[in-house]
Protein backbone atom coordinates (compact mmCIF):
# COMPACT_ATOMS: atom_id res chain seq x y z
CA UNK A 1 0.00 0.00 0.00
CA UNK A 2 1.41 3.39 -1.49
CA UNK A 3 2.59 5.59 1.94
CA UNK A 4 0.04 9.12 1.20
CA UNK A 5 1.55 12.51 2.15
CA UNK A 6 -1.59 12.73 4.41
CA UNK A 7 -0.08 9.58 6.01
CA UNK A 8 2.83 10.96 6.61
CA UNK A 9 1.52 14.28 8.16
CA UNK A 10 -0.98 12.15 10.13
CA UNK A 11 2.59 10.25 11.41
CA UNK A 12 4.61 13.26 11.87
CA UNK A 13 1.98 15.05 13.87
CA UNK A 14 1.78 12.39 16.06
CA UNK A 15 5.89 11.91 16.37
CA UNK A 16 5.68 15.45 17.27
CA UNK A 17 2.93 14.58 20.30
CA UNK A 18 4.92 11.85 21.39
CA UNK A 19 8.22 13.65 21.15
CA UNK A 20 8.25 17.53 21.28
CA UNK A 21 7.64 18.13 24.92
CA UNK A 22 10.60 16.02 25.41
CA UNK A 23 12.36 17.69 22.75
CA UNK A 24 11.78 21.10 23.75
CA UNK A 25 12.59 20.33 27.11
CA UNK A 26 16.11 19.31 26.29
CA UNK A 27 16.76 21.98 24.01
CA UNK A 28 15.56 24.40 26.73
CA UNK A 29 18.29 23.03 29.11
CA UNK A 30 21.10 23.66 26.37
CA UNK A 31 19.95 27.03 25.52
CA UNK A 32 19.04 28.06 28.46
CA UNK A 33 15.86 29.53 26.97
CA UNK A 34 12.39 27.83 26.71
CA UNK A 35 11.04 30.16 23.53
CA UNK A 36 14.28 29.50 21.80
CA UNK A 37 13.94 25.87 22.47
CA UNK A 38 10.36 26.05 20.86
CA UNK A 39 11.80 27.95 17.87
CA UNK A 40 14.82 25.43 17.53
CA UNK A 41 11.75 22.55 17.86
CA UNK A 42 9.57 23.90 15.39
CA UNK A 43 12.59 24.51 12.97
CA UNK A 44 12.84 21.24 13.22
CA UNK A 45 9.35 20.19 12.66
CA UNK A 46 9.44 22.27 9.77
CA UNK A 47 12.36 20.30 8.19
CA UNK A 48 10.65 16.94 8.64
CA UNK A 49 7.62 18.32 7.11
CA UNK A 50 9.66 19.17 4.17
CA UNK A 51 12.06 16.06 4.27
CA UNK A 52 9.67 13.03 5.38
CA UNK A 53 7.08 12.65 2.51
CA UNK A 54 10.14 12.26 0.91
CA UNK A 55 12.53 9.72 1.87
CA UNK A 56 10.17 8.50 4.76
CA UNK A 57 9.50 8.68 8.67
CA UNK A 58 13.25 7.43 9.84
CA UNK A 59 13.15 4.51 12.60
CA UNK A 60 13.96 7.51 15.03
CA UNK A 61 12.09 9.75 14.50
CA UNK A 62 12.34 11.40 17.91
CA UNK A 63 16.76 10.92 18.04
CA UNK A 64 16.49 12.87 14.13
CA UNK A 65 14.10 15.89 15.43
CA UNK A 66 16.77 16.18 18.27
CA UNK A 67 19.74 16.32 15.96
CA UNK A 68 18.31 18.72 13.15
CA UNK A 69 17.15 20.84 16.05
CA UNK A 70 21.19 20.52 17.65
CA UNK A 71 22.22 21.58 14.27
CA UNK A 72 20.29 24.46 14.31
CA UNK A 73 21.10 25.40 17.34
CA UNK A 74 24.94 25.64 16.94
CA UNK A 75 24.26 27.51 13.51
CA UNK A 76 22.51 30.15 15.84
CA UNK A 77 25.15 30.27 18.11
CA UNK A 78 27.60 30.98 15.69
CA UNK A 79 26.41 33.62 13.86
CA UNK A 80 25.27 35.03 17.27
CA UNK A 81 29.35 35.23 17.68
CA UNK A 82 29.78 36.37 14.23
CA UNK A 83 27.36 39.22 15.41
CA UNK A 84 29.43 39.85 18.40
CA UNK A 85 32.76 40.27 16.80
CA UNK A 86 31.05 42.59 14.05
CA UNK A 87 29.92 44.43 17.45
CA UNK A 88 33.00 44.60 19.67
CA UNK A 89 31.34 47.39 21.52
CA UNK A 90 28.90 45.57 22.98
CA UNK A 91 31.71 44.42 24.99
CA UNK A 92 34.02 41.48 26.39
CA UNK A 93 32.06 41.28 29.08
CA UNK A 94 28.91 40.04 26.73
CA UNK A 95 31.62 37.84 25.10
CA UNK A 96 32.29 36.33 27.53
CA UNK A 97 28.93 35.60 28.64
CA UNK A 98 27.91 34.37 25.44
CA UNK A 99 31.12 31.62 25.71
CA UNK A 100 29.95 30.16 28.96
CA UNK A 101 26.09 29.99 27.33
CA UNK A 102 27.45 28.22 24.26
CA UNK A 103 26.10 24.42 25.45
CA UNK A 104 27.77 21.11 25.59
CA UNK A 105 25.22 19.74 23.65
CA UNK A 106 26.44 16.14 23.38
CA UNK A 107 26.85 16.00 26.56
CA UNK A 108 23.31 17.44 27.37
CA UNK A 109 21.55 15.38 25.24
CA UNK A 110 22.92 11.84 26.70
CA UNK A 111 21.27 13.36 30.61
CA UNK A 112 18.06 12.28 31.44
CA UNK A 113 15.23 13.89 29.93
CA UNK A 114 12.86 13.66 32.94
CA UNK A 115 14.51 16.13 34.76
CA UNK A 116 14.08 18.66 31.83
CA UNK A 117 10.41 17.82 31.53
CA UNK A 118 9.89 18.73 35.48
CA UNK A 119 11.86 21.64 34.50
CA UNK A 120 9.80 23.07 31.62
CA UNK A 121 6.65 22.33 33.55
CA UNK A 122 8.01 24.12 36.63
CA UNK A 123 8.68 26.87 33.89
CA UNK A 124 5.71 26.91 31.84
CA UNK A 125 3.79 27.26 35.03
CA UNK A 126 5.86 30.05 36.78
CA UNK A 127 4.27 32.53 38.53
CA UNK A 128 5.88 35.44 36.77
CA UNK A 129 3.59 34.72 33.83
CA UNK A 130 -0.30 35.07 33.90
CA UNK A 131 -2.87 32.29 34.54
CA UNK A 132 -4.03 32.52 30.91
CA UNK A 133 -0.23 32.44 29.69
CA UNK A 134 0.62 29.62 32.11
CA UNK A 135 -2.26 27.40 30.87
CA UNK A 136 -1.36 28.31 26.94
CA UNK A 137 2.05 27.86 27.30
CA UNK A 138 1.88 24.35 29.05
CA UNK A 139 -0.46 23.04 26.59
CA UNK A 140 1.23 23.95 24.01
CA UNK A 141 5.04 23.01 25.28
CA UNK A 142 3.95 20.00 27.14
CA UNK A 143 1.04 18.87 26.16
CA UNK A 144 2.05 19.06 22.31
CA UNK A 145 -1.16 20.96 21.41
CA UNK A 146 -1.44 23.43 18.24
CA UNK A 147 -2.58 27.01 18.80
CA UNK A 148 -4.98 26.13 17.19
CA UNK A 149 -6.42 23.57 19.19
CA UNK A 150 -5.45 25.95 22.55
CA UNK A 151 -8.09 28.40 20.87
CA UNK A 152 -10.74 25.94 19.66
CA UNK A 153 -10.35 24.64 23.32
CA UNK A 154 -10.70 28.09 25.27
CA UNK A 155 -13.09 29.54 22.34
CA UNK A 156 -11.05 32.32 21.51
CA UNK A 157 -9.34 33.78 18.62
CA UNK A 158 -5.96 32.27 17.41
CA UNK A 159 -4.52 35.33 17.15
CA UNK A 160 -4.99 35.49 21.17
CA UNK A 161 -3.30 32.56 21.93
CA UNK A 162 -0.87 33.02 19.66
CA UNK A 163 -0.16 36.59 21.18
CA UNK A 164 -0.14 35.24 24.44
CA UNK A 165 2.44 32.41 24.01
CA UNK A 166 4.44 34.67 22.33
CA UNK A 167 4.57 37.35 25.34
CA UNK A 168 5.06 34.26 27.88
CA UNK A 169 7.98 33.31 26.14
CA UNK A 170 9.55 36.74 26.67
CA UNK A 171 8.46 37.56 29.72
CA UNK A 172 10.35 34.24 30.73
CA UNK A 173 13.30 35.75 28.87
CA UNK A 174 12.89 39.24 30.45
CA UNK A 175 12.64 37.73 34.11
CA UNK A 176 15.62 35.69 33.61
CA UNK A 177 13.69 32.87 35.06
CA UNK A 178 16.46 30.27 35.13
CA UNK A 179 15.75 26.68 33.64
CA UNK A 180 15.35 24.45 36.63
CA UNK A 181 13.28 23.04 39.53
CA UNK A 182 12.92 24.88 42.33
CA UNK A 183 13.99 23.84 46.23
CA UNK A 184 14.01 24.82 49.15
CA UNK A 185 10.87 27.35 50.59
CA UNK A 186 10.13 27.99 46.66
CA UNK A 187 9.71 24.60 45.44
CA UNK A 188 6.12 23.91 47.24
CA UNK A 189 4.46 27.46 46.50
CA UNK A 190 5.87 26.46 42.71
CA UNK A 191 4.52 23.38 42.59
CA UNK A 192 1.39 24.38 43.82
CA UNK A 193 1.33 26.81 40.72
CA UNK A 194 1.71 23.71 38.34
CA UNK A 195 -1.08 21.68 39.80
CA UNK A 196 -3.22 24.31 39.78
CA UNK A 197 -2.68 25.24 35.71
CA UNK A 198 -3.30 21.34 35.47
CA UNK A 199 -6.49 21.40 37.26
CA UNK A 200 -7.51 24.92 35.69
CA UNK A 201 -7.24 23.09 32.02
CA UNK A 202 -9.03 19.84 33.44
CA UNK A 203 -12.20 21.65 35.00
CA UNK A 204 -12.24 23.86 31.71
CA UNK A 205 -12.84 20.81 30.37
CA UNK A 206 -15.11 19.35 33.09
CA UNK A 207 -17.48 21.98 33.78
CA UNK A 208 -16.92 24.71 30.62
CA UNK A 209 -17.10 28.13 31.38
CA UNK A 210 -17.84 29.12 27.86
CA UNK A 211 -19.76 27.66 25.01
CA UNK A 212 -22.36 25.56 24.04
CA UNK A 213 -21.20 22.19 25.53
CA UNK A 214 -20.64 21.85 29.03
CA UNK A 215 -17.74 19.15 29.07
CA UNK A 216 -14.73 19.31 26.95
CA UNK A 217 -13.45 16.06 27.39
CA UNK A 218 -10.41 15.98 25.27
CA UNK A 219 -9.31 18.71 27.84
CA UNK A 220 -9.94 16.85 30.66
CA UNK A 221 -7.86 14.05 28.90
CA UNK A 222 -4.70 16.55 28.14
CA UNK A 223 -4.97 17.43 31.42
CA UNK A 224 -4.80 13.95 33.05
CA UNK A 225 -2.39 13.40 30.84
CA UNK A 226 -0.11 16.15 32.08
CA UNK A 227 -1.11 15.34 36.11
CA UNK A 228 0.52 11.30 34.61
CA UNK A 229 3.00 12.65 33.49
CA UNK A 230 3.77 14.86 37.02
CA UNK A 231 3.13 12.12 39.10
CA UNK A 232 6.06 9.63 37.45
CA UNK A 233 8.80 12.97 37.23
CA UNK A 234 7.62 14.25 41.22
CA UNK A 235 6.76 10.93 42.68
CA UNK A 236 7.77 11.66 45.70
CA UNK A 237 5.32 14.48 45.90
CA UNK A 238 1.98 13.33 47.78
CA UNK A 239 -0.07 16.48 45.97
CA UNK A 240 0.89 15.23 42.79
CA UNK A 241 -0.48 12.02 43.18
CA UNK A 242 -4.08 13.81 44.90
CA UNK A 243 -4.39 15.96 42.02
CA UNK A 244 -4.12 12.41 39.44
CA UNK A 245 -6.82 10.90 42.19
CA UNK A 246 -9.40 13.75 42.09
CA UNK A 247 -8.57 13.89 37.96
CA UNK A 248 -9.42 10.45 37.56
CA UNK A 249 -12.46 9.58 39.93
CA UNK A 250 -13.82 13.05 38.73
CA UNK A 251 -13.32 12.01 34.92
CA UNK A 252 -14.72 8.83 35.64
CA UNK A 253 -17.69 10.44 36.12
CA UNK A 254 -17.94 11.96 32.63
CA UNK A 255 -20.34 9.71 30.87
CA UNK A 256 -22.75 9.46 33.90
CA UNK A 257 -22.59 13.02 33.82
CA UNK A 258 -25.06 13.48 31.24
CA UNK A 259 -28.28 11.95 30.67
CA UNK A 260 -29.90 10.89 27.37
CA UNK A 261 -31.71 14.21 26.58
CA UNK A 262 -28.53 15.87 27.07
CA UNK A 263 -29.65 16.75 30.69
CA UNK A 264 -27.01 17.04 33.80
CA UNK A 265 -27.76 14.15 35.77
CA UNK A 266 -26.77 14.53 40.11
CA UNK A 267 -23.98 12.71 41.50
CA UNK A 268 -26.20 10.61 43.45
CA UNK A 269 -28.93 9.76 40.86
CA UNK A 270 -26.29 8.32 37.93
CA UNK A 271 -25.85 5.00 37.16
CA UNK A 272 -22.79 3.78 38.75
CA UNK A 273 -22.20 0.88 36.05
CA UNK A 274 -21.31 4.15 33.59
CA UNK A 275 -18.64 5.16 35.93
CA UNK A 276 -15.27 4.33 34.19
CA UNK A 277 -13.98 1.47 36.12
CA UNK A 278 -10.18 1.81 35.13
CA UNK A 279 -10.46 5.16 35.89
CA UNK A 280 -11.90 5.00 39.19
CA UNK A 281 -9.13 2.37 39.91
CA UNK A 282 -6.51 4.40 38.57
CA UNK A 283 -7.72 7.16 40.89
CA UNK A 284 -7.87 5.19 44.21
CA UNK A 285 -4.58 3.75 43.24
CA UNK A 286 -3.78 7.47 43.62
CA UNK A 287 -5.14 8.41 46.47
CA UNK A 288 -3.27 5.15 48.06
CA UNK A 289 -0.04 6.37 46.38
CA UNK A 290 -0.84 9.76 47.73
CA UNK A 291 -1.53 8.69 51.51
CA UNK A 292 1.71 6.05 51.84
CA UNK A 293 3.87 9.00 51.56
CA UNK A 294 2.96 9.99 54.72
CA UNK A 295 2.26 13.17 56.53
CA UNK A 296 -1.25 15.45 56.78
CA UNK A 297 -3.13 15.20 53.29
CA UNK A 298 -3.26 18.27 51.53
CA UNK A 299 -6.20 19.93 49.83
CA UNK A 300 -6.10 17.80 46.36
CA UNK A 301 -5.95 14.34 48.66
CA UNK A 302 -8.49 15.52 50.72
CA UNK A 303 -10.84 16.36 47.62
CA UNK A 304 -9.73 13.15 45.93
CA UNK A 305 -10.66 11.01 49.49
CA UNK A 306 -13.91 12.62 49.19
CA UNK A 307 -14.40 11.69 46.23
CA UNK A 308 -13.19 8.41 46.38
CA UNK A 309 -15.98 7.90 48.87
CA UNK A 310 -18.11 8.29 46.04
CA UNK A 311 -16.61 6.00 43.84
CA UNK A 312 -16.27 3.24 46.75
CA UNK A 313 -19.84 3.22 47.41
CA UNK A 314 -21.93 0.93 44.93
CA UNK A 315 -24.86 2.82 45.31
CA UNK A 316 -25.69 6.44 46.62
CA UNK A 317 -26.98 4.84 50.24
CA UNK A 318 -23.72 3.11 50.99
CA UNK A 319 -22.16 6.49 50.46
CA UNK A 320 -19.98 7.00 53.93
CA UNK A 321 -21.32 10.93 54.60
CA UNK A 322 -19.96 10.71 58.28
CA UNK A 323 -16.11 10.42 56.47
CA UNK A 324 -17.67 12.19 54.67
CA UNK A 325 -18.11 15.23 56.59
CA UNK A 326 -14.91 14.50 58.40
CA UNK A 327 -12.81 15.26 55.46
CA UNK A 328 -14.48 18.66 54.41
CA UNK A 329 -14.05 19.57 58.27
CA UNK A 330 -10.09 18.76 57.59
CA UNK A 331 -10.52 21.16 54.50
CA UNK A 332 -11.89 23.81 55.81
CA UNK A 333 -8.73 23.99 58.51
CA UNK A 334 -6.20 23.87 55.65
CA UNK A 335 -8.67 26.10 52.93
CA UNK A 336 -11.02 27.73 55.45
CA UNK A 337 -13.85 28.95 53.11
CA UNK A 338 -18.28 29.40 53.51
CA UNK A 339 -18.12 27.17 50.46
CA UNK A 340 -16.15 24.01 52.36
CA UNK A 341 -18.49 24.78 54.88
CA UNK A 342 -21.81 24.51 52.70
CA UNK A 343 -20.67 21.60 51.65
CA UNK A 344 -19.60 19.74 55.34
CA UNK A 345 -23.16 21.03 55.95
CA UNK A 346 -24.85 19.02 52.65
CA UNK A 347 -22.92 15.78 54.15
CA UNK A 348 -23.72 16.35 57.90
CA UNK A 349 -27.45 16.45 57.15
CA UNK A 350 -26.81 13.19 55.03
CA UNK A 351 -24.71 11.67 57.91
CA UNK A 352 -26.89 12.74 60.89
CA UNK A 353 -30.50 14.45 59.44
CA UNK A 354 -31.49 17.20 57.94
CA UNK A 355 -31.86 19.21 61.63
CA UNK A 356 -28.05 19.20 61.85
CA UNK A 357 -27.42 20.35 58.48
CA UNK A 358 -29.75 23.47 59.31
CA UNK A 359 -27.81 24.37 61.56
CA UNK A 360 -24.04 24.48 60.29
CA UNK A 361 -26.20 26.07 57.29
CA UNK A 362 -27.89 28.76 59.39
CA UNK A 363 -24.55 29.58 60.69
CA UNK A 364 -23.73 30.96 57.02
CA UNK A 365 -26.51 33.01 56.87
CA UNK A 366 -24.41 36.31 57.52
CA UNK A 367 -21.72 35.14 55.08
CA UNK A 368 -21.19 37.97 52.52
CA UNK A 369 -19.14 35.74 49.92
CA UNK A 370 -22.07 33.81 49.88
CA UNK A 371 -24.89 36.40 49.15
CA UNK A 372 -25.39 36.08 45.62
CA UNK A 373 -25.02 32.40 46.06
CA UNK A 374 -27.93 30.28 44.70
CA UNK A 375 -26.60 27.29 46.78
CA UNK A 376 -26.59 28.65 49.79
CA UNK A 377 -30.71 29.31 49.08
CA UNK A 378 -30.72 26.14 47.65
CA UNK A 379 -29.10 23.84 50.16
CA UNK A 380 -30.97 25.56 52.93
CA UNK A 381 -34.63 25.07 51.04
CA UNK A 382 -33.90 21.28 50.46
CA UNK A 383 -32.87 21.21 54.03
CA UNK A 384 -36.41 23.23 55.26
CA UNK A 385 -38.37 20.65 52.92
CA UNK A 386 -36.91 17.80 54.36
CA UNK A 387 -38.23 19.06 57.86
CA UNK A 388 -41.52 19.78 56.84
CA UNK A 389 -40.97 23.56 56.89
CA UNK A 390 -42.39 24.17 53.84
CA UNK A 391 -43.35 27.77 53.51
CA UNK A 392 -39.72 29.05 54.50
CA UNK A 393 -38.53 26.32 52.22
CA UNK A 394 -40.53 27.74 49.61
CA UNK A 395 -39.12 31.18 50.22
CA UNK A 396 -35.66 29.73 50.01
CA UNK A 397 -35.64 27.86 46.27
CA UNK A 398 -37.60 31.13 45.20
CA UNK A 399 -34.45 33.19 45.80
CA UNK A 400 -32.46 30.48 44.65
CA UNK A 401 -34.23 30.49 41.19
CA UNK A 402 -33.97 34.51 41.35
CA UNK A 403 -30.10 34.15 41.89
CA UNK A 404 -29.13 31.17 39.56
CA UNK A 405 -27.90 32.06 36.08
CA UNK A 406 -28.46 28.87 34.53
CA UNK A 407 -31.85 28.04 32.85
CA UNK A 408 -31.75 24.72 33.18
CA UNK A 409 -31.27 24.90 36.99
CA UNK A 410 -33.57 27.65 37.41
CA UNK A 411 -36.30 25.96 36.06
CA UNK A 412 -35.66 22.66 38.74
CA UNK A 413 -35.87 25.18 41.62
CA UNK A 414 -39.25 26.52 40.00
CA UNK A 415 -40.17 22.79 40.52
CA UNK A 416 -39.34 22.39 44.03
CA UNK A 417 -40.99 25.85 44.65
CA UNK A 418 -44.25 24.37 43.43
CA UNK A 419 -43.55 21.33 45.34
CA UNK A 420 -43.51 23.27 48.54
CA UNK A 421 -47.08 24.05 47.77
CA UNK A 422 -48.27 19.96 47.61
CA UNK A 423 -46.28 18.96 50.54
CA UNK A 424 -43.57 16.44 51.51
CA UNK A 425 -43.43 13.56 48.67
CA UNK B 1 -9.35 8.55 22.69
CA UNK B 2 -8.45 5.25 23.87
CA UNK B 3 -7.13 2.33 21.90
CA UNK B 4 -6.89 -1.43 22.76
CA UNK B 5 -3.86 -2.82 21.48
CA UNK B 6 -4.26 -6.66 21.57
CA UNK B 7 -1.46 -8.67 21.63
CA UNK B 8 -1.58 -12.15 20.05
CA UNK B 9 -0.63 -15.51 21.49
CA UNK B 10 2.32 -17.86 20.16
CA UNK B 11 3.38 -21.14 20.91
CA UNK B 12 5.69 -20.12 23.93
CA UNK B 13 2.68 -18.48 24.96
CA UNK B 14 0.04 -21.28 24.97
CA UNK B 15 2.77 -23.44 26.25
CA UNK B 16 3.36 -21.54 29.42
CA UNK B 17 6.81 -21.00 28.64
CA UNK B 18 7.53 -17.56 30.18
CA UNK B 19 9.43 -14.64 27.91
CA UNK B 20 12.79 -14.82 28.94
CA UNK B 21 14.79 -12.37 30.77
CA UNK B 22 15.68 -10.15 28.35
CA UNK B 23 12.65 -9.97 26.40
CA UNK B 24 10.88 -8.84 29.82
CA UNK B 25 13.05 -6.51 30.31
CA UNK B 26 12.95 -4.46 26.86
CA UNK B 27 8.63 -5.03 27.65
CA UNK B 28 9.41 -3.86 31.12
CA UNK B 29 11.32 -0.92 29.58
CA UNK B 30 8.55 0.02 26.98
CA UNK B 31 5.76 -0.20 29.68
CA UNK B 32 7.50 2.88 31.97
CA UNK B 33 7.97 4.57 28.75
CA UNK B 34 4.18 4.61 28.33
CA UNK B 35 3.26 5.49 31.81
CA UNK B 36 5.88 8.44 31.77
CA UNK B 37 4.33 9.52 29.08
CA UNK B 38 1.08 9.29 30.40
CA UNK B 39 -0.29 6.99 27.95
CA UNK B 40 -0.63 3.92 29.82
CA UNK B 41 -3.76 3.41 31.33
CA UNK B 42 -4.16 -0.44 31.51
CA UNK B 43 -2.61 -3.25 30.79
CA UNK B 44 -2.65 -7.17 31.50
CA UNK B 45 -0.98 -10.25 30.45
CA UNK B 46 -2.88 -13.60 29.92
CA UNK B 47 -2.30 -16.98 30.81
CA UNK B 48 -2.61 -19.94 28.08
CA UNK B 49 -5.55 -20.18 26.77
CA UNK B 50 -5.46 -24.31 28.30
CA UNK B 51 -6.46 -22.52 31.80
CA UNK B 52 -9.31 -20.19 30.22
CA UNK B 53 -12.82 -21.81 28.44
CA UNK B 54 -15.42 -20.49 26.43
CA UNK B 55 -19.01 -20.57 26.83
CA UNK B 56 -20.92 -21.58 23.74
CA UNK B 57 -24.34 -19.46 23.06
CA UNK B 58 -27.36 -21.39 20.69
CA UNK B 59 -30.42 -20.26 21.01
CA UNK B 60 -31.19 -20.74 24.63
CA UNK B 61 -28.34 -23.03 24.94
CA UNK B 62 -25.01 -23.02 26.80
CA UNK B 63 -22.34 -25.04 26.39
CA UNK B 64 -19.13 -25.36 27.97
CA UNK B 65 -16.54 -25.48 26.30
CA UNK B 66 -12.56 -26.01 28.54
CA UNK B 67 -9.53 -24.60 26.53
CA UNK B 68 -6.69 -25.02 25.33
CA UNK B 69 -8.02 -23.89 21.68
CA UNK B 70 -6.82 -25.06 18.48
CA UNK B 71 -6.12 -21.86 16.58
CA UNK B 72 -2.82 -20.01 18.83
CA UNK B 73 -2.72 -16.91 16.21
CA UNK B 74 -6.37 -16.10 17.07
CA UNK B 75 -5.77 -16.25 20.69
CA UNK B 76 -5.26 -12.90 22.61
CA UNK B 77 -2.37 -13.20 25.27
CA UNK B 78 -2.50 -9.75 26.39
CA UNK B 79 -3.91 -6.42 26.38
CA UNK B 80 -2.94 -2.44 26.51
CA UNK B 81 -5.56 0.31 26.89
CA UNK B 82 -3.81 3.79 25.81
CA UNK B 83 -4.88 7.05 25.99
CA UNK B 84 -4.22 8.95 23.11
CA UNK B 85 -4.97 11.72 20.26
CA UNK B 86 -4.82 10.09 16.92
CA UNK B 87 -4.79 6.35 15.82
CA UNK B 88 -1.25 7.59 14.60
CA UNK B 89 -0.07 8.33 17.61
CA UNK B 90 -1.21 4.52 18.92
CA UNK B 91 0.61 3.28 15.64
CA UNK B 92 3.29 5.58 16.48
CA UNK B 93 4.13 4.09 20.33
CA UNK B 94 3.41 0.59 19.10
CA UNK B 95 5.96 0.95 16.72
CA UNK B 96 8.37 0.94 19.28
CA UNK B 97 7.16 -1.97 20.70
CA UNK B 98 9.97 -4.31 21.45
CA UNK B 99 8.03 -7.06 19.37
CA UNK B 100 10.35 -9.18 16.95
CA UNK B 101 7.78 -11.63 15.14
CA UNK B 102 4.22 -11.20 15.55
CA UNK B 103 1.33 -8.85 14.39
CA UNK B 104 -0.09 -6.61 17.16
CA UNK B 105 -3.54 -5.16 16.64
CA UNK B 106 -4.98 -1.77 17.22
CA UNK B 107 -8.69 -1.55 18.08
CA UNK B 108 -10.49 1.84 18.90
CA UNK B 109 -12.70 2.20 21.68
CA UNK B 110 -15.99 3.50 21.99
CA UNK B 111 -16.59 6.40 23.91
CA UNK B 112 -17.64 10.36 23.62
CA UNK B 113 -20.86 9.20 21.91
CA UNK B 114 -22.29 9.60 25.42
CA UNK B 115 -21.17 13.40 25.88
CA UNK B 116 -24.08 15.21 24.55
CA UNK B 117 -23.90 18.80 24.99
CA UNK B 118 -26.18 20.03 27.85
CA UNK B 119 -26.01 22.90 30.88
CA UNK B 120 -24.68 22.39 33.99
CA UNK B 121 -27.75 21.94 36.95
CA UNK B 122 -28.16 19.68 40.00
CA UNK B 123 -24.60 20.78 41.22
CA UNK B 124 -26.68 20.67 44.57
CA UNK B 125 -25.59 17.36 45.52
CA UNK B 126 -22.69 17.00 43.80
CA UNK B 127 -20.44 18.46 46.36
CA UNK B 128 -16.98 17.73 45.23
CA UNK B 129 -18.16 19.14 42.14
CA UNK B 130 -18.76 22.50 43.73
CA UNK B 131 -15.61 22.35 45.93
CA UNK B 132 -13.68 22.15 43.14
CA UNK B 133 -14.55 25.26 41.33
CA UNK B 134 -14.06 26.82 44.58
CA UNK B 135 -10.49 25.86 45.16
CA UNK B 136 -9.86 26.94 41.70
CA UNK B 137 -11.48 30.58 41.86
CA UNK B 138 -10.15 31.17 45.75
CA UNK B 139 -6.27 31.20 43.82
Amino acid sequence: MAVTATDTHRTIEAVWRIESARLIAGLARMVRDVGLAEDLAQDALVAALERWPESGVPDKPGAWLMATAKRRAIDRFRRGKLAERKHQELGREIEAQREMAVPDLDAAIDDDIGDDLLRLMFTTCHPVLSTEARVALTLRLLGGLTTAEIARAFLVPEATVAQRIVRAKRTLAEAGVPFEVPRGPERASRLSSVLEVIYLIFNEGYSATAGDDWVRPALCEDALRLGRILARLAPEEPEVHGLVALMEIQASRLRARVGPAGEPVLLLDQDRGRWDHVLVRRGLEALECAQSLGGELGPYALQAAIAACHARARTGAETDWARIAGLYEALGRLTPSPVVELNRAVAVAMANGPRAGLELVDRLASEPALERYHLLPSVRGDLLFKLGRLDEARTEFQRAASLTRNARERTLLLERVAACAEGPR
Amino acid sequence: MRFMVIVKANKDSEAGVLPDEKILADMQKFNEELAKAGVLLAGEGLQASSKGARVRFSGGKRTVIDGPFAETKELVAGFWLWQVKSKAEAIEWLKRAPFEDTEVEIRQVFETEDFAPSDPTGKLRAAEERLRQQVTSKR
